[in-house]
């Protein structure tokens, strides 16, 4: 087990790795194999109407003119040993893990991602807790009434809430709900938990809402069909022949067994909001990893790049090294080797 | 609160009603009329801000909130080259001159703000010397000096550290050889470019005559900067305040506070009221949100000033009591198309006359975004909105803006090509309003023969490698090209020297000016640039703007516009001409 645990960990910092040296070379081969020089990446991080020389200048201080070894290289000296930085009047030195400068703010990475992991971390946890609740629940309770007029509506919902996008569902409650009956929170508001955890949640409602709608569909059909296929199982019709009472067969014996794969996917749900729910953040524009990414992406701000990547790919390995621990622990069959 | 109700009602029903319109594909939705008399009456008519101030008051206190669908390049004053930024900047920073906070035309004329009074020019406009105001300090206490002035423009000479800003005191200054910047040469002597003969008195050498050179000291490098409290790339998360207001919260990237700066002498500045307690901006907000929050009360301005997303203009316009709350300026961008008389036949000017005459300006605004979010139809290069615009239309293409003819037939005759020529139309691909309107051109040139082959051109090298080097240009026949056009100030020599000046033109590319190429208009030029009485300069730079449409070197397009939703908690509302969008430095709180 806990050499299992070390390889995999050894594995993830390889494909941590992988990830960023295939964004480096996605932002640089790219427009490179297009025939664009250094200097024509240069002009997208200079004021309007730059002068030729004002672009050269910032190729050379971005560092464009080097080999793209030498680049990268250090991008992964700074992430381990930390960078220095010319501000101007002076030096300043930037502690590991120096994920570099942006080319656009010119300010450390780092500690922005520091400063929104908290947002999405909220989201994304909240948004859970209300998903997995309403989607396992109603998916239990539609399973038991298969055909009844619940269970129709309820899988008529969710199949709405599937596929209804979140820029769609989003800006339509903000109207409804925040600017025509001043019930919620309106757009980009967002407090720390710290501060006040009661507007923090209540800031976060709609988004969690919102957001557990569109996954609490995709459970709650999940947990429908799982429970359809073990309630029909023997042990079941065992279970009830030995005179237990219906909820316990339904909670101890049903759903514990529908349950794994639900799980399963939890995780990987979790672990890949962590990175950023980019299309909840936009459209609530809260401050988040996900509104980071876009930013970023839209800006082509390679080290913004590059920490939120790296930061989503962390959550999305991590994450699926969880979920097959438990996979050990949920079914006692599989065994970690 | 009943009000705001049915307006929410009524926002929201508006919004469904698109959604469903989207969803039937085209089935016509009615606006509703709801809430309707009672929220125009309270706002003000359609285009009510840009002639007069929406909802005069003198009401201090109150908290304004701004929002920005994108981010500042920068908060420094060293290092912004926005439009909006150098509009909002005068909240926290005073530079030697500004322009004045008043609505429409008046908001052009250049006011002092640190300076006692406009620059004295001496030595044929070469040099220009400001007195300094007493009593202005920093937010901390300290007293503002000329020294800060020139330290701040010094610093800004640095592109490395600084690469968002202009350029306009690197160049025009007489700064030594090899001169570097504040940062990198420290100890440089740099009283050739701006001495400092004492504590109140600043004074600037040019390296030519410049005779508007007030519009260089509204510029925010002027703002003073204590340079024990510099931070170079940092400045920016606390600029030290000489303005009404200082920087409180600032998160770059999220958004940032103003609160009052009690340094702030109001007797020293009589251009700010200085009426809200503070400022709440929030940066990177989703746009569509940004227009719905305003429209419902929620938000007062959208800070870039550019106008609605297409889904909050669809609302808007076509619902009388929405549409009366916003107002439709015209800006100081224009958009053109060149031609190139180093393309033959486009070198005889009966064949310029044709395309002049051919274009089908409508279907060039419809191109553009239409008559409120693209712009006003454009019979000459400078914007109404600058001072020197004079209403002219040098090759009428019909009373009815499609274009003429038989006049194009005509022409096509005197030039020698009775049945038309071919050639070809530059636009950079990443534009589909440029696309758009190159096709408009294809379309309606193509009635006269004019056949015209598209050819798009990546906009990054677009003027380095393409259209803007007359070496590609003329060997590749491209004999006309789409392009814009914006001033960095309302002035001729800002909008026009570097779109008509045939000396900008590099053999090796990269410049703005690909078509123009008529001495006369060069001697013109230097003129203005001599001319320091401000009436007789505008007088130059209307005669420029006529000659360079008599020789048909232009085809104007339109003079960009945008629909801006007034705030309904705002005071002071009005659209400011030397920016194109609100004032942002007369707004108080109802």
């Amino acid at each position: 087990m806990v050499t299992y645990i070390i390889r995999r960990l050894i594995w993830s910092v390889v494909m941590l790795s992988i990830v960023s040296i295939i964004t480096f070379a996605i932002f640089f081969l790219v427009p490179r194999l297009a025939g664009a020089t250094s200097e024509d990446l240069a002009a997208r991080y200079v004021g309007r109407t730059a002068s030729a020389e004002q672009v050269k200048v910032a190729a050379e201080k971005l560092g464009f003119n080097d080999p793209l070894v030498v680049q990268y290289g250090r991008f992964a000296k700074g992430i381990v040993a930390g960078a220095d930085y010319d501000y101007g009047p002076g030096v300043e030195h930037c502690p590991a893990p120096c994920f570099g400068y942006s080319f656009l703010t010119r300010l450390p990475v780092w500690p922005d991602l520091l400063d929104r992991l908290p947002v999405t971390v909220s989201l994304a946890i909240g948004a859970a807790v209300i998903w997995v609740i309403a989607g396992v629940a109603t998916g239990v309770l539609s399973a038991l009434r298969r055909g009844s007029f619940f269970d129709r509506a309820a899988m008529g919902i969710a199949l709405a809430g599937v596929s209804l996008p979140i820029f769609f569902t989003g800006i339509v409650s903000l109207v409804v709900f925040s600017y025509g009956l001043h019930i919620t929170a309106p757009g980009n508001t967002y407090t720390p938990f710290l501060d006040n955890p009661a507007t923090w949640a209540y800031n976060l409602l709609l988004p969690w809402i919102t957001l557990a709608f569109l996954y609490a569909a995709g459970y709650a059909r999940l947990t429908r069909a799982g429970m359809l296929e073990t309630m029909g199982e023997d042990y079941i019709r065992t279970a009830r022949a030995k005179g237990l009472p219906e909820r316990v067969v339904v909670a101890k014996h049903g759903l514990r067994g529908a349950l794994t794969p639900i799980l399963t996917i939890f995780g990987l749900d979790l672990g890949l909001l962590l990175g950023g729910a980019v299309l909840t953040e936009s459209t609530y524009s809260l401050p988040g990893m996900g509104k980071y990414a876009i930013d970023a992406i839209s800006h082509q701000d390679l080290p913004q790049v590059m920490g939120v990547t790296l930061v989503a790919a962390f959550f999305v390995v991590f994450a699926n090294l969880v979920v097959d621990l438990l996979y050990a622990v949920v079914d006692p069959r599989v065994r970690l080797v | 609160m009943q009000k705001t109700t049915r307006l929410g009602v009524a926002a929201l029903s508006a919004v469904l009603a698109l959604g469903l319109a989207a969803c039937g594909g085209g089935s016509s939705s009615t606006p509703p009329a709801s809430g309707g008399a009672t929220a125009a009456g309270a706002t003000g008519e359609f285009n009510g801000a840009l002639t007069a101030v929406v909802n005069p008051s003198d009401k201090k206190g109150g908290i304004l909130k701004f929002a920005n669908a994108g981010d500042w390049d920068s908060l420094d004053p060293g290092d912004t080259y926005y439009g909006y930024s150098w509009n909002f900047i005068r909240l926290y920073g005073r530079s030697l001159v500004m322009f004045k906070s008043a609505p429409g035309k008046e908001g052009n004329e250049l006011t002092p703000d640190l300076a006692e009074g406009l620059g004295t020019p001496s030595d044929d406009a070469k040099t220009w010397t400001y007195k300094l105001k007493a009593g202005i300090k920093f937010e901390d206490g300290t007293p503002v000096t000329s020294k800060d002035v020139k330290y701040g423009v010094e610093r800004s000479f640095d592109k490395e550290v600084f690469p968002d800003g202009y350029t306009y005191f690197n160049d025009f200054l007489n700064w030594p050889k090899d001169y570097k910047g504040a940062y990198k040469s420290k100890d440089v002597n740099t009283d050739s470019a701006i001495e400092t003969p004492d504590d109140q008195t600043i004074v600037f050498h040019l390296k030519q005559p410049l005779s508007n050179f007030d519009y260089f000291a509204q510029l925010p490098a002027t703002i003073p900067v204590p340079k024990d409290k510099d931070t170079g790339a940092k400045y920016k998360e606390h600029v030290i305040a000489t303005g009404p207001y200082k920087f409180d919260k600032n998160e770059i990237g999220k958004g940032f506070t103003l609160v009052r700066n009690d340094q702030w002498d109001p007797a020293t500045d009589p251009n700010r009221k200085a009426l809200p307690d503070g400022y709440d901006v929030a940066t990177n907000v989703n746009a569509d949100d940004i227009d719905n929050r305003i429209l419902a009360g929620d938000l007062d301005v959208d800070i870039a000033g550019t106008g609605v997303q297409p889904a909050a203009l669809g609302r808007v316009l076509p619902d009388p009591a929405l549409k009366a709350g916003t107002d439709n300026p015209t800006g100081t961008r224009l958009w053109y198309t060149s031609i190139n008389g180093n393309v033959p036949p486009l070198d005889n000017i009966e064949c310029r006359k044709a395309v002049e005459y051919a274009a089908d300006k409508t279907a060039l605004q419809t191109a553009w975004g239409g008559e409120f979010a693209g712009g006003q139809i454009a019979t000459s290069l400078l914007p109404p909105s600058i001072p020197g615009h004079e209403d002219f239309n040098t090759w009428v293409p019909g009373a009815d803006n499609k274009g003429d003819v038989t006049k194009a037939k005509e022409a096509l005759t005197a030039c020698g090509q009775p049945n038309g020529f071919e050639t070809n139309i530059s636009y950079r691909a990443e534009r589909p309003k440029e696309k758009a309107a190159a096709e408009a051109l294809q379309q309606s040139l193509g009635r006269v023969g004019i056949k015209l082959t598209l050819k798009p051109f990546p906009q990054a090298d677009y003027f380095a490698l393409y259209a803007g080097k007359p070496g590609y240009a003329k060997d590749n026949k491209l004999g006309l090209a789409m392009n814009g056009w914006q001033s960095d100030w309302p002035d001729g020599f800002g909008f026009l020297q570097q779109i008509v000046d045939s000396r900008v033109i590099r053999d090796t590319g990269g410049s703005s000016n690909v078509s123009v190429r008529d001495p006369e208009v060069d001697k013109l030029i230097d003129q203005a640039m001599e001319q320091t009485d401000a009436n007789a300069r505008n007088g130059i730079w209307t005669q420029i703007d006529k000659k360079v449409m008599d020789d048909a070197y232009i085809l104007p397009n339109v003079w960009a516009k945008a629909l801006l939703v007034r705030s309904k908690n705002a005071t002071n509302v009005f659209v400011n001409d030397a920016y194109g969008m609100y004032d942002y430095l007369g707004m108080g709180v109802k």
